[in-house]
Formats: C-alpha cells, sequence, structure tokens
C-alpha cells in the first residue's frame, strides 16, 4: 500500500511513509485532534487496565443497594448492592471490542461493495446501489434489532448485526470517492496491460481512498460505541450479571435519587469516548481535505445524519 | 415551499412543468418498489431465518399441539409463496393478525402508539427546526465571533452523543436529583393521548431536539455564509438595503433552500431516535412497542412496526428529494 500510494497531499510528508499514518500524525499535532485523542485516550486506557485494579469483584454484593459514596466504596453501589467503582472499571472492555469488532466489519463490507460498484459500473452498480436503497429504509437501530430478535442476544450476532448496518452507509461514499479514482489515466493504463478487475480494485482504487475510508471508520466508529451502549440499554447486549456500561445505566435508572454516580458515570465514559473519537475524526477530517473546515454541506452529504 | 419566496427561481419552476411531475412520479415508483422489497425482507428475517418461527416463539416450553396451534396462526404450514402473500394482502387490508404476546388485534395495540410517536416526532421536529435555523442563522452573522465558536463545539460534541445519555443527563437536572420541576419518565395512560398531557412531554422531546439541532444548525449555518458573501447581497448592500432588510429578504430565503433538505433527513433519524428515547421515558409509542415486541417475540408486532418505520423512511426520502428537486434546479437532471 504504502509503495503505491501516490505522494500524499501533505505538503512535505516523507513518500515511502504509509499515508494513513501521515495523516493521524498531522490529526493529531491539531488542537481538535489532540483532545480528542487524549479524551478517547483515557476512557479506552481505563478500560483496558480497569479490570486488573477493580477493588472488588464485578460481580460481588459488598453493601445494601444504592448506597452512597464513602470511602470503601468510592462511588457507592448499584441495585444489588455492588460495587459501582468496580463494574465501571470492568464494564468497558467489550464494549469497545465489540463496537472495533462491527467497524471493521462494517467498512469491509461498504468498503468491497462502494469499490466494486464504481469500478464494475453497469449492472452490478445498480444491483449494488439498489440493495443500499433498500437497506437505508430501515433505521440503523431498528434493522439491528430486527437481527436480534430472530437469533436472540450472542455476541458475534450484535458485532455482525450493528457491522452490517454500518456497511450501506459506507458503501455510498466510498462508491462516490472511488467513480473519480477509476477514471484516472494510471487505471486506465493498467486496465489495458490486462490486469485482473479484482487486482485493479485492491492495488490501485482502494490506496487512494485512505482518507474517505479514515474518515468513515471513525464516524463508524463512533456509531458503533453508541448502537452497542444502546442495544445493551434497551436491555439486548450481554446478558446479565457482564457489567456494561450502556446496561448499568438502564438498570440503575430506578435508583437515580439515592445513588446518581452508579447512572451518570457511565454515561459520563460512554460520552467521553463517543466525543473523543468523533472530534479526532473531525480532525483528520480537516487534515485529509486540507482546509481549516470543510464544506459543511460536502459533510452531511458525506456522513448522512446519523441513520 | 421556499421556492415562492424567491421570485427569480419561479418561472423556471413552472415553464418545465412536466419532466418535473414525471420525476416526482418516478421517485414514487421507486418508493414503492422499494417498500415492496423492504417487506419481503422482513417477512424473510423474521418468518424464515430462524427455521421455524413458531418455535423460536414458544422456546422450550413447546409442546407438539402449541406449535402445531401457532403454526397454523402464523400460516407456517403454508408454502413460502403463500406465506407471503397471506401477510402481505393482510398488510395492505388492515387484517394484521393478533399479537402473540396477549392475542389482541395487532392494529389496535399498535394504532394509539403510532399516534404518540407522531406527536413526539412531529413536536421535536417543528421546534428542532425553529431552532436549529435561528441559531444557524446567529452563527452565521456573528461569524468568527465566541457564540460561533462555542456553538461549534458543542454540535460536534451532541452529535456524538448516544440519545440516552442526553437524555439521562435531562433526567438528573430537572427530574431527579438537582431540580424536581418535571416527570421523569411519561407513561401516557391507554385511552389518552400525549397531547392531554403536555408536561410528560417535555423531556423526551426536549431530548430529540437537542439531539436533531446541530445538523440543521451547522447546515443553516454554512448556507447563510455562502448566501452573505454572494453577489446578490453585496450588490445589494451596494445599493444602500438596510442590513436587516438583507438578511430577512435575500440571504435567509436563500439559505433555508439547501437546509430544507437537512431538516428532511432530521425527520428520518427521529423514526429510529424514538426507540431509544420512549424507552428512556417509559413513552408509550411505536418504539418502545417495538422494543417491547422484541423481547416477547412478538412477530406479527415487529413485523407491522418495522414496515411502518421503513415506509415513514421511504415516504420521507421522496419528500426531500422532491423539494431538493423543487429548490434548486442544477438538480432537476436525472440521477
Amino acid at each position: 500500500m504504502a509503495v503505491l500510494a501516490p505522494p500524499s497531499g501533505i505538503v512535505g510528508a516523507p513518500r515511502l511513509r504509509p499515508q494513513w499514518v501521515t495523516l493521524l500524525g498531522a490529526a493529531v499535532r491539531t488542537r481538535r485532534g489532540a483532545i480528542g485523542v487524549s479524551l478517547a485516550g483515557s476512557v479506552v486506557l481505563m478500560a483496558v487496565i480497569g479490570p486488573f485494579v477493580a477493588p472488588y469483584s464485578p460481580d460481588q454484593t459488598v453493601t445494601f443497594p444504592f448506597a452512597g459514596p464513602s470511602s470503601q466504596y468510592l462511588l457507592g453501589s448499584d441495585q444489588l448492592g455492588r460495587d459501582v467503582l468496580s463494574r465501571v472499571l470492568a464494564g468497558g472492555w467489550e464494549l469497545l471490542l465489540m463496537a472495533l469488532a462491527a467497524t471493521v466489519f462494517g467498512v469491509l463490507i461498504g468498503a468491497a461493495a462502494g469499490i466494486s460498484a464504481a469500478y464494475l459500473r453497469g449492472r452490478i452498480d445498480g444491483l449494488i446501489m439498489r440493495t443500499v436503497d433498500v437497506l437505508l429504509a430501515f433505521p440503523q437501530l431498528v434493522f439491528a434489532l430486527l437481527l436480534v430478535s430472530i437469533i436472540g442476544p450472542k455476541i458475534w450476532l450484535i458485532i455482525v448485526a450493528v457491522g452490517f448496518t454500518h456497511a450501506p452507509a459506507v458503501a455510498r461514499v466510498i462508491r462516490s470517492a472511488a467513480l473519480e479514482v477509476t477514471e484516472r489515466d494510471y487505471v486506465k493504463s493498467v486496465e489495458l496491460q490486462g490486469v485482473r478487475p479484482a487486482k485493479v480494485m485492491i492495488s490501485e482504487i482502494l490506496p487512494n481512498l485512505v482518507s474517505p475510508l479514515m474518515v468513515e471508520s471513525g464516524l463508524r466508529f463512533t456509531y458503533s460505541i453508541v448502537l452497542m451502549a444502546g442495544l445493551s440499554f434497551l436491555g439486548f447486549g450481554l446478558p446479565p450479571p457482564a457489567p456494561n456500561w450502556g446496561y448499568m445505566i438502564q438498570e440503575n435508572r430506578i435508583g437515580l435519587s439515592l445513588n446518581v454516580w452508579a447512572v451518570a458515570v457511565p454515561a459520563i465514559l460512554i460520552a467521553l469516548l463517543t466525543i473523543g473519537i468523533n472530534t479526532f475524526t473531525d480532525s483528520v477530517a480537516r487534515v485529509a481535505i486540507g482546509v481549516e473546515s470543510r464544506p459543511e454541506e460536502a459533510l452531511i452529504e458525506e456522513e448522512g445524519i446519523r441513520e | 415551499m421556499a421556492a415562492d419566496q424567491n421570485s427569480a427561481q419561479a418561472p423556471a419552476l413552472w415553464r418545465d412543468d412536466h419532466p418535473i411531475a414525471a420525476l416526482i412520479g418516478l421517485r414514487a415508483a421507486i418508493g414503492v418498489v422499494t417498500l415492496f422489497v423492504v417487506s419481503i425482507v422482513v417477512f424473510l428475517a423474521t418468518e424464515v431465518l430462524p427455521g421455524n418461527a413458531a418455535y423460536s416463539v414458544l422456546g422450550h416450553s413447546a409442546t407438539p399441539q402449541s406449535l402445531k396451534a401457532l403454526e397454523i396462526q402464523l400460516h407456517l404450514n403454508r408454502g413460502l409463496f403463500e406465506q407471503y402473500w397471506l401477510w402481505l394482502s393482510g398488510l395492505l387490508t388492515g387484517r394484521l393478525g393478533n399479537s402473540l404476546a396477549n392475542g389482541q388485534a395487532v392494529w389496535g395495540q399498535v394504532a394509539p402508539r403510532l399516534v404518540n410517536s407522531a406527536v413526539l416526532v412531529v413536536g421535536a421536529g417543528l421546534i428542532g427546526t425553529f431552532l436549529g435555523v435561528l441559531l444557524g442563522a446567529i452563527a452565521a452573522l456573528r461569524k468568527d465571533g465566541w457564540f460561533d465558536h462555542v456553538s461549534s463545539v458543542v454540535s460536534l460534541a451532541v452529535t456524538s452523543l448516544p440519545e440516552f445519555v442526553v437524555a439521562i443527563v435531562l433526567i438528573i437536572l430537572f427530574a431527579t436529583v438537582v431540580l424536581h420541576l418535571l416527570p421523569a419518565v411519561a407513561p401516557v395512560a391507554p385511552g389518552t393521548y400525549a397531547w392531554s398531557q403536555p408536561r410528560l412531554l417535555v423531556l423526551p422531546v426536549a431530548t430529540l431536539v437537542i439531539v436533531i439541532i446541530p445538523y440543521i444548525q451547522r447546515m443553516m449555518r454554512a448556507a447563510m455564509i455562502e448566501a452573505l458573501e454572494s453577489d446578490y447581497v453585496e450588490m445589494a448592500r451596494l445599493k444602500g438595503v438596510p442590513e436587516w432588510q438583507i438578511v430577512l429578504a435575500h440571504a435567509f430565503p436563500n439559505s433555508i433552500a439547501p437546509t430544507i433538505q437537512v431538516i428532511g433527513l432530521t425527520f428520518l433519524y427521529l423514526a429510529g431516535g424514538i426507540v431509544i428515547v420512549e424507552e428512556v421515558f417509559n413513552f408509550p409509542g411505536i418504539g418502545q412497542g417495538l422494543v417491547n415486541a422484541v423481547s416477547d417475540r412478538d412477530i406479527p408486532v415487529i413485523q407491522f412496526v418495522v414496515v411502518v418505520l421503513a415506509a415513514f423512511y421511504v415516504f420521507m426520502n421522496i419528500v426531500t428529494d422532491v423539494i431538493a428537486l423543487l429548490v434548486s434546479p442544477r438538480r432537476r437532471i436525472a440521477r
């Protein structure tokens, strides 16, 4: 990928460094990018080391339900008298991993469909894009709920369901970005040498879509977390008693006036995580397009509205 | 609608009346076909994929007799095509069958929820549109001022938040911990409609409004800035037209046009956004109905609600497309 990528749009970028590394580096150096990375990074760090430093077992009843914060239980207890701090520390990594897997799955399928539609044109393009139209007629959460309702809440199914709901929107964006690339002269020249279509798509077209792919991945990662946390909140995530930020909000909100932290802390962590990732994605988009503020109309056509 | 205020566009708009009507017809036809395919997808997903739907509903408590009875109720003993035909014709003629959870007619159960959800969507959509347009216009007029900067950061943050986080924050602030001004849940009593108890509606509507404002506000800001920097505004300024008149008579109508499409997208978003918000506030709308139906594996209700939401989606898509077509002549060529 690195060798095939054309000289990157960023002035002075070393030619051999992969474009995505250059982009990430440039985005981190912007003010917004730095803020986004530190917000999301600290939540991720907490989710990763959390399970090892939790003072109590997340499933163990240690005191009475909805106890307020004390020196022994810093964030108080939840509806079953379990330590909120321990559950918060232990309940993040699964959400993160599942959201990551769903994002990779959705972006891969969407990008494959979008590039194929743009390159192969004709009937295949029509077939793919009409399928996209039909799938986009379902609100994302509703579609995920529909899939989960069929087989029941299983980890792999939630990942596949959430990822799959991303695919049509990704396909649309990548197709429109790839259309212009397929028209370029070097693609035509490779074609004339008789290179197979699959190889043209992977080694000639894909490397030119690094920036839209990165922006899409960032957006979809944010939405994956939103959707996954939403599904858990609705009770269709991992079955209890596994600690999970989304479900913690649901199960503890009846005790809001007794121990607000059992709800507020998971909510704040989800918020910091999604705000951080989205802010960083925004700065990647700004760097990739090369202007200080990207045109809003393009932005909205690109991302649509959260479906 | 915005085109009426814009006399420059009006002649171009009515001159080629028929091509536009044809395009609208085409869009509508594509919409009908899409809905038809959507109904097949929903049908296949809920009745065929899991093997036997009757077994998945009854689970381990299934006895041969109860399985048999449910198979007949769901027409599972017929051929696939016949099953689909029976279901589709029932859907089109309003004979939706009975809920598996409580045996009542699906329509009687879903109809009041539809009304409640419509109140929520229309209320939030209108208020959000008004505030979004207003805030976007203010940000554009004071470009690079403190309001512009603050609102740009806030809108980026809000667009990344899950709806239930916004809802929980509102509940903590206004209904439980900090203040006790409003009810934390909105369980509209059966037999009454949502508009009869406006106090219950405040927090659910506010949640949705907060979530949709940023999209409209950003678009309005961008369009308004473009309009304010355009040649016709420059011309008006040179002629000595007062600034308030420039804003209201020139910049505003021209920037509302591109914003309309985003407003349409916002209504699309609301169709999915109500699911979680209704669940948080225990509000009896179709979103909550869907969540309950999924918990109970109540297949007839799931099918109907999903088709209704998809139909709303397709319909709003057409409306948005048509309005976009009417306000910007460039798009009138079929894609």
